[in-house]
Formats: structure tokens, C-alpha cells, sequence
């Protein structure tokens, strides 16, 4: 590798700025794999395919097998290991594993930032919204069933929540508004 | 023979009377938090100290001689440590296991000839995956290509090409069994049904690929290995042979594995390359396959097999006799012989009062990559036969499918119930699982359905499958198909070793490693049973093969069983030490004394001071030497092998196989489904699975593992199948290609369970790790034959591809 290939980039992970110095072509989910040793992302087919591999820059998922790590300079990024705080893990991680939506686990981290991306953008979905939000990633264990209630059964939990904590500032005409436009 | 112990019936249920407190209990898995979390550990994840990466150049060709090549311009890339040919190899490695009798030798790294496309031609070692990437675009191989057998039938032509010169014929293996009196079976009938099938290639694609991290020692002279490579006290001595290394010096460390569903068992390829660039470097080599590598060259790719197969019958529908003749393509090597097909011998003829049994079995080789085991190891295939067959019985006899299959099950008390092969059946009782199947179904919705959607020119169609699902294997099948005197292996074991610590504290370690299943969970809830103490205060950890006991880990159904088994063994030698321990210290006799709520009690007197807790005795065990019975040896822990609890030799003459697979679950499958003539989507009204495995250790486990199956069983029936074009090249080596089932494509499936226990196992456990797969096919088959019967359309190919079936509803339209 020569000194002139390097590019020094600062990805912002979970809440911390990293910075790195890395080639031009090195994946992103290499960069948080190998150099941030953040090897909760796991790599299933790295042909951009099975959406293991996802995780959130900007909020958005993103395969990181499909992505340099160049290309993240000064993003956002949330991996599964920044969904938990402390020991309290992320509701949906809750929900995964109250409705035990994993076998061998190795899907998982994806289909976790793919079901956090879909409850933000749509916080009530119904089973069909949610099996077609979760068409880009692959499960080889479960059949999907499982998968599908957590998802369903943490926004459920996030309603209920909303409407205990929310209830005297809920304002009726942008919540029908919000709910018509997903 | 032991005999089935007393149940009683209980809502669709069927329970021993013996109410336990923590076997049956739907608790969470301990496995989740960390995997969750991302911190649950996968052999990619593992980083050493100078760790170099691995990558291998693959055969572009499916058959082709090395003629020479050129590395110097890959070893002279900064970066890059070592370069490895087959032929520089072969200093550092022996062939891969190959558990065959016929000669059929195999390579990490091929040396003169590459025998399928995507076979390993040279591995190099660098600082990182990228730039041992671009060292192999930098090395030149001069071929000369050869005449590739692309199928079976092509293989079988007299003066085809040979994969292996060393055979005189690519047919590998040849054979017919007879069972009973099939001759006259088959003149008695009144008809015989025949049908040719097809059941496609496939993989089982697991989410996390093969590899391995191979650290040489040579001051040492010990290898580590962390490699998710499954079967580690059983087999992981022979890979140290591919290595050149003494077995008790290689140390594999089990890890957490991401599925393996067959593909894991014994990863000989994928070890041995990071283990000889670990050797010619003096550092730690990581090698981890890359998808393309999975779908070319994992060595993990199902039968693939065609079928001539009869069934006679009378016209009253009594299922008389069967016989299969198959053509199985097993690709360019041979590693596990021909177990897909000895496997389902072990149910060849159902659930059915089948009487006698011919199967001829030919094994090609063909220039692709080997066929080994994939999840149903082949009694997948033989269930969808036999299905294939009862469903065209009933078609062709005019009888109701359902009625046909009722006449002919095995009647609860006909256990233990011998087949022809010899297999026995240990219990099950299919009426019972059938009726609870129908009681959920409301197959009289659906017909209507069925009707009011043919007047509209729709399709909807329903099926039913009733089936096996032998569990529990028995190491006899991986030879009797050999026709020679019965000296082969008979263990297949499993072991636990159980520790009290001073303060009371329980830890289990097991020696075979989390493949994707609930060992942790099922070990905890077996120990809180055996020591009335709540699981989650029960430590679980796995040990590596240094350490290790035989255990023979996960496959073919059977880790929930044998745990469990291993755990009993384990727990009663260290209660026996407890009691003898307690009764020292409480002046009575062990005999008096009894174990509940964590502490040993003397029987009849229910008060604490004539008591003691586990943390007593523990530190009593530990601490306090002098207070033991006199010579006792200190500490508290023990250890259990457990092998298979029901098995015998097969007859020398191998016309009965003995015992080999008797743990047997059963299970009915029903599928409503729409198939889209316009587009050839099918798509799911309804999909409900009753199964009997016995007594069940923890439902949404045993629920997961059945769901997750059944999702496999739609992938072969509807889209899975690994395709290779007329020159033998790879045309599914991507996920794009290789088609798996996702989230839309799969249905809720309502899971009802029926427990027939097992009169020879601990608890009465039997193993439901492959039901689902084993039984989806033949229910879904017939469910879309049946939509499209108004076309004529007769199913006898898998994968069903929206392609296929537009050829079908088009192709009758027009
Ligand atoms: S690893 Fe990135 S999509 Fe599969
Ligand atoms: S849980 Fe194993 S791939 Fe999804």
C-alpha cells in the first residue's frame, strides 16, 4: 500500500467520531469490522445481496458491503452494537428476543437497523408493510414469522408508549396527516 | 425392547403423566442477548495478533488439466506472504477427509487437474482479503481444457470422460437392495403407479459462509483452529491428519456458528488452506469463504436424483410395495459415499404398512461441486417420492388422498414397529396427528374456495403430506451400503461435563459448539430439572478438543436428544457424590435422602436443619476435605458420554440394515395455496404443520426450527436450485442467482405440536431439527398440482419456478 492511497477519513459511530486512515477502495463494512472492531455487522454474501451487512449512515440503511468507508466521511453511523444503552437493550432488540425472531443469530444485526429504519419511517406498520420493508434481507433460519411479530410487537410497545407519554400534546390533524402520507 | 411408557390424552396434546417442572417451559433462549447485541463471536469475527488473510484463485474451468503456473508476479506484491500451488501444498497437507471406501482423493488446492468450476487452484496469504485479491489477479495459469461431464446421464455414456482416472467408470456406486418380497408384492397388486421425479440440486446457503483462523505454533508444535466447522470430538482428528499434524496437538475451538443446515460438518478444505499458509508463514491465517465461494466450492450441495419409481397397490388403496431406482448425481468427489441415500432408508416407506422395499442406487460423478448433505439428508427427497406417489395412488385409484393414507399408517399400537429395511420405529401415532392437523385446517372453507374460485378461472389448490421425521442417527449408515461383513463405526456420542463450584454454582460445558439451535437453553432447562434449581442460574460454556469429550455434535436431528441424555448421565454421577457427601454429613443413609429446591433432604422429614443446600455440599466438596467420607476424592463435578440409546448391527447380508435411525418423529403438513396464472407466483392462503417429536424441551425452539424448516421446503419446492450450464460452469455462485425464500414470499405457519414420547430416550425427546424441511415439499407440491388440476397438469420436477409454471398453464391453455 503506498503512502499516497491513504485517505484519512472520520466516520461518526454511534455517537463517536473515529477517525481512520484507509485506502480509497476499503469497504465500509471493513473499515467498522477490522479497524473499529465493531464485528456485530456481519458479512453474508458481500455481492450486496442479503442486506446482513446493513447498518445506518444518516439514518438511512445502508449495505456497508456496498459502500467505502471514504464515502461515509462525516456521517452518522449506527451499527447494532449503538442500539443498546448500557444493558438496556434497543426495544426492538427486546422484542427479537421476547418473540425469539433468531436462530443463529447471524441475520440478525441487519434485520434489527432494517426494523429500526422502517419503525421511524412508518411507527405502524402493518404485516404486509413489514414483510415487504424487510424484502432486502435474508434470513436462512426462521422463515420470517418471528422476525415479522417483533417488528410488529415493538411498534406496538412504541404506540403504546406514545399515546401514554404523548397524550395531552398529541395533535390530532398532523398525526392523521403523518399517518395518510406513509 | 422396553415399551412405551403411560400417556394420557390432553386437549390435541398427548403428555406423559409425569408433570416436570422445567422440560416443556417456553422460556426465552439464553443464546439471544448476546447475539442480539452483536456480541455473540462467528469465526470472522476472531483477530490474532499478525493475523494474515486469505484468499483462492478458482478454476474458471469445469473440468481442466494444470498445465503450469505462473506465481512470481503475486509473491512479489508488497503485502503478500505466501503464495501456495497445489503442488507447493502438498509439503504441508494431505488430502481432505473422505469418509468413502472408493478411492475418490480430494485437495484443498487441486495439483494437476481441476475437476469442477470454482475449485481452489491457489491460495495466498497477505497483510489483508484486498491485497491477497490482487495477488491472485496477478497469477497465470496455462490450462488445457477437457471435455466436462456436465450431467449424469452424459457421465453414465459408455467412454464419457472421467473426473477420476483412477476409476474405470463415473459411476462410483452401484446397488440394489431388496427388502422383503418385493417380486411378490408386486404380482399381487392390482396396479402399479409409476412416476418419474426429479428432485433438484440445491444448497444449503446458510447466512454466515465456511472458514477457518489456523494458527501454527511451530516452537509448539500445535495448531489452534477457530473454524465453524461442526463436528469437532468426532471428526476434527481426521482433519488434523489434512493438516500433517498429531490429532492431540490441534486445538479446535468451538464457535458460535451462523447455520450450517449440512454444510458445517467437517469444513476439511476450508481448514486445511488456512492451516497450510499458517504453516508457510509462521502466522495466524484467516480463510472465510466469500458467498461466491459458498455457492462454488463449499462441498454442501444436496441430491440431485431422478427417479423410476413404482408403488404397488391393490384397488382397495392397500399400499403393498415400493421400488425406487435413482440416478444421483454426487458431483466431482465423494467425501461422505452415498449417505443422502442410506439416510432415508431409514423411512423409506413413511408411515405406511409398506411391506417390502427394492431401492437401486447409482452414484455419478459429474464435473461439479460435491454433493455431501443438505438439512433432510436425502429423507427429504424420500418423503416427496413417496408422497409423490400416495398422492398419484389416490389420483389414479379415485380415492380421497386423505382416507388413503389413513388406511395404511402404522397403528399406534404397532410399536415398535420394524420396516423393511430394518430401521424400527420407536412410537408415534399418525392417526392422532393427522386428526389434529384436519381438526385446525377447515378443509371444507377451502374446498369451497377451491370451488367458487375455478368458476372465476382461478387456481387454488390444497395439499396435504403426511411424513417422517427420523431423528437421532446411528453411525451404521455411513457404511452399510458397502457390501462387506459389519465392522464400521457404532459410536455416535455426545458428552456434557457437569460442575459444582464451592458456592453451589452449576456449570455445564458442552464439546460441541451453537450451530444456530438452543444447546444452551435446552442444557440449562435439563440441569434445573435434574437439580430443582432455576436454569437461569445455570452456567453454560463449551470447551475446546484439547479438553474435549466425544461428542459427535449437531446432525441429523439429534442434539436435543442425545444433550439430554448427557445431562442425565452427567447429573446422576455428581447427585450420587452429592447424596453420598450429604449422607455422611446428615448421618443417613444416601438411600433416605432426596433432591428438591436446590437441596438434599432426608425423605419424610421435611425440615431445613436436616437438610442440605448445593452450596453446602459444594463447599464441603471443595473446602473441607477432612468432613468428606472417608477417601473420598474432593471437588464436585462429572462427566457423561452418552451414545445412542436404541441401535443395532446390520445383517451381513444387508437385507436388514438393524436399527440406525429409531428416534422417529412424524408429522402432517397442510397447504392452501393461489397460484397466479397470469404471473406463476404461488402464493400462501394458508400453511399449518402438526408435528410429533416427542416430548418437547422448549416450544418456540422446537416452533423456530420447524417454521424455519418449512421456509426451506417452499425455497426447493418453488425457487432453490443450483444450476450449471452445458459446460459445466457455475450459473447460481450469487444470491442473485441462488434464489431464497424472503420475508414476502414465506406464510405464517400455525404449528401444532402432538407428543407421542419415546420409549427409548431420556424424557422421551425426539429431534425436530428437519421436520419442516422434510415434510414442506410433497405438501406444497401437491398443492399446486392440485390448483392447476383443472389444466391436467401432473407435478414431477422441483424447483415449481413461476417460469415452469406458465410453461405449464400456458403451454394446456393454448
Ligand atoms: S453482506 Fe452486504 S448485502 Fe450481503
Ligand atoms: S437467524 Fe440464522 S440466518 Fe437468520
Amino acid at each position: 500500500m503506498h503512502q499516497e492511497d491513504i485517505v484519512i477519513v472520520t466516520l461518526k459511530v454511534n455517537g463517536v467520531e473515529r477517525p481512520l486512515a484507509v485506502e480509497p477502495r476499503r469497504l465500509l463494512c471493513d473499515a467498522l469490522r477490522e479497524d473499529l472492531g465493531l464485528t456485530g455487522t456481519n458479512l453474508g454474501c458481500e455481492q450486496g445481496v442479503c442486506g446482513s451487512c446493513t447498518v445506518l449512515v444518516d439514518g438511512e440503511s445502508v449495505r456497508s458491503c456496498l459502500m467505502f468507508a471514504v464515502q461515509a466521511g462525516g456521517c452518522e453511523i449506527t451499527t447494532v452494537e449503538g442500539l443498546a444503552s448500557g444493558e438496556t437493550l434497543h426495544p426492538l432488540q427486546a422484542a427479537f428476543w421476547e418473540k425469539q425472531a433468531l436462530q443463529c443469530g447471524f441475520c440478525t444485526p441487519g434485520f434489527l437497523m432494517a426494523g429500526v429504519e422502517l419503525l421511524r419511517r412508518n411507527p405502524e406498520p402493518d404485516e404486509a408493510g413489514v414483510r415487504a420493508a424487510l424484502a432486502g434481507n435474508t434470513c436462512r433460519c426462521t422463515g420470517y414469522e418471528h422476525i415479522v411479530d417483533a417488528v410488529l410487537a415493538a411498534a406496538d410497545g412504541a404506540a403504546r408508549e406514545r399515546t401514554f407519554a404523548e397524550e395531552p400534546e398529541v395533535d390530532v390533524a398532523a398525526e392523521v396527516v403523518a399517518r395518510e402520507g406513509r | 425392547m422396553s415399551q412405551p411408557r403411560s400417556w394420557r390424552g390432553k386437549a390435541g396434546r398427548t403428555m406423559e403423566t409425569q408433570e416436570r417442572r422445567w422440560i416443556g417451559r417456553d422460556l426465552k433462549r439464553r443464546e439471544d442477548p448476546a447475539l442480539v447485541t452483536g456480541k455473540a463471536r462467528f469465526t470472522n469475527d476472531v483477530s490474532l495478533p499478525g493475523m494474515l488473510h486469505a484468499a483462492v484463485l478458482r478454476s474458471p474451468h469445469a473440468h481442466a488439466r494444470i498445465l503450469s503456473i505462473d506465481a512470481d508476479a503475486a509473491r512479489e506484491l508488497p503485502g503478500v506472504h505466501a503464495v501456495l500451488t497445489g503442488r507447493d501444498a502438498l509439503e504441508l497437507i494431505d488430502p481432505v477427509p473422505c469418509f468413502a471406501a472408493e478411492p475418490v482423493e480430494e485437495r484443498a488446492i487441486a495439483v494437476e487437474k481441476v475437476r469442477y468450476n470454482g475449485e481452489a487452484v491457489v491460495a495466498v496469504a497477505a497483510d489483508s482479503r484486498y491485497v491477497a485479491e490482487d495477488a491472485l489477479g496477478r497469477v497465470r495459469v496455462e490450462w488445457e481444457t477437457l471435455e466436462p461431464v456436465a450431467d449424469a446421464e452424459a457421465a453414465m455414456e459408455p467412454g464419457a470422460p472421467l473426473v477420476h482416472e483412477n476409476l474405470d467408470s463415473n459411476v462410483v456406486y452401484d446397488q440394489t437392495f431388496t427388502f422383503g418380497d418385493v417380486e411378490g408384492d408386486f404380482a399381487r397388486a392390482d396396479r402399479v403407479i409409476r412416476r418419474r421425479l426429479r428432485w433438484p440440486r440445491a444448497a444449503p446457503a446458510p447466512m454466515e459462509p465456511s472458514g477457518a483462523v489456523c494458527a501454527y505454533d511451530s516452537a509448539a508444535g500445535r495448531m489452534d483452529v477457530w473454524s465453524n466447522t461442526n463436528m469437532l470430538n468426532f471428526v476434527a482428528w481426521t482433519i488434523a491428519g489434512t493438516l500433517k499434524m498429531p490429532p492431540h496437538r490441534v486445538n479446535f475451538h468451538p464457535m458460535y456458528t451462523g447455520g450450517s443446515f449440512g454444510s458445517k460438518h467437517v469444513l476439511g478444505k476450508q481448514v486445511a488452506i488456512a492451516g497450510a499458509l499458517s504453516k508457510a508463514t509462521g502466522r495466524p491465517v484467516k480463510f472465510m469463504e466469500d458467498r461466491a465461494d459458498n455457492l462454488m466450492a463449499n462441498d454442501s450441495q444436496g441430491p440431485e436424483r431422478v427417479y423410476d419409481a413404482e408403488l404397488a397397490v391393490t384397488d382397495e388403496g392397500d399400499l403393498l410395495s415400493l421400488r425406487l431406482h435413482t440416478v444421483d448425481d454426487y458431483g466431482a468427489y465423494f467425501m461422505f459415499a452415498i449417505t443422502g441415500n442410506t439416510n432415508m432408508m431409514a423411512q423409506i416407506s413413511g408411515p405406511y404398512t409398506i411391506s417390502s422395499v427394492e431401492t437401486g442406487i447409482k452414484a455419478v460423478l459429474t464435473n461439479k461441486n460435491q454433493q455431501t448433505v443438505f438439512r433432510g439428508a436425502g429423507s427429504d427427497v424420500g418423503n416427496w417420492v413417496l408422497e409423490r406417489l400416495v398422492d398419484a395412488a389416490a389420483n389414479e385409484l379415485g380415492l380421497d388422498g386423505i382416507e388413503l393414507r389413513r388406511k395404511n399408517f402404522i397403528q399406534p399400537d404397532q410399536f415398535p414397529y420394524k420396516i423393511p429395511t430394518g430401521n424400527v420405529y420407536d412410537s408415534g401415532n399418525y392417526p392422532a396427528v393427522l386428526e389434529l392437523a384436519l381438526g385446525h385446517a377447515d378443509l371444507d372453507h377451502w374446498r369451497a374456495e377451491q370451488e367458487r374460485a375455478r368458476a372465476e378461472g382461478r387456481y387454488i389448490g390444497i395439499g396435504i403430506a403426511t411424513a417422517q421425521q427420523r431423528s437421532t442417527y446411528f453411525s451404521t449408515e455411513f457404511w452399510f451400503h458397502n457390501p462387506a461383513p459389519a465392522t464400521g463405526l457404532t459410536t455416535s456420542p455426545e458428552s456434557v461435563r457437569i460442575g459444582i463450584g464451592p458456592t453451589g454454582g452449576l456449570t455445564v460445558t458442552m464439546f460441541s459448539p451453537f450451530w444456530g439451535n438452543s444447546p444452551e437453553t435446552v442444557v440449562s432447562q435439563v440441569v434445573a430439572e435434574e437439580f430443582g434449581v432455576d436454569p437461569e442460574e445455570v452456567a453454560v460454556d463449551y470447551d475446546s478438543t484439547m479438553h474435549g469429550l466425544p461428542s459427535a455434535g449437531p446432525g441429523g436431528s439429534r442434539m436435543t436428544v442425545m444433550l439430554s441424555g448427557a445431562v442425565r448421565g452427567a447429573a446422576a454421577k455428581v447427585k450420587k457424590k452429592m447424596f453420598d457427601i450429604a449422607a455422611h454429613l446428615l448421618e443417613a443413609s444416601p438411600d433416605d435422602l432426596e433432591l428438591a429446591d436446590g437441596r438434599v433432604w432426608v425423605k419424610g422429614f421435611p425440615v431445613e436443619e436436616r437438610s442440605l443446600s448445593i452450596a453446602d455440599i459444594g463447599m464441603k466438596a471443595y473446602w473441607h476435605k477432612l468432613e468428606l467420607p472417608e477417601g473420598m476424592e474432593g471437588g464436585l463435578e462429572g462427566s457423561y458420554t452418552y451414545d445412542h440409546p436404541y441401535a443395532s448391527m446390520p445383517s451381513d447380508d444387508r437385507t436388514d440394515l438393524g436399527a440406525f435411525y429409531p428416534i422417529m418423529g412424524h408429522a402432517c403438513h397442510v397447504a392452501v395455496v393461489e397460484v397466479d396464472a397470469e404471473t406463476g407466483r404461488v402464493e400462501f392462503l394458508k400453511y399449518l404443520a402438526a408435528h410429533d417429536v416427542g416430548t418437547v424441551v422448549n416450544p418456540r425452539s422446537l416452533q423456530g426450527q420447524i417454521r424455519g424448516g418449512i421456509a426451506q421446503g417452499i425455497g426447493i419446492a418453488l425457487y432453490e436450485e443450483v444450476r450449471y450450464g452445458p459446460e459445466g460452469e457455475n450459473l447460481s455462485a450469487s444470491l442473485d442467482e441462488y434464489l431464497l425464500p424472503g420475508a414476502p414470499d414465506v406464510p405464517r405457519v400455525e404449528v401444532l405440536h402432538h407428543e407421542t414420547p419415546s420409549p427409548f430416550t431420556e424424557y422421551g425427546v425426539k429431534g425436530g431439527g428437519e421436520g419442516g424441511r422434510m415434510v414442506a415439499p410433497p405438501a406444497v407440491t401437491r398443492a399446486v398440482e392440485d390448483a392447476l388440476s383443472p389444466l391436467g397438469v401432473k407435478i414431477g420436477a422441483l424447483p415449481i419456478t413461476p417460469e415452469k409454471i406458465l410453461t405449464l398453464t400456458q403451454g394446456r391453455e393454448a
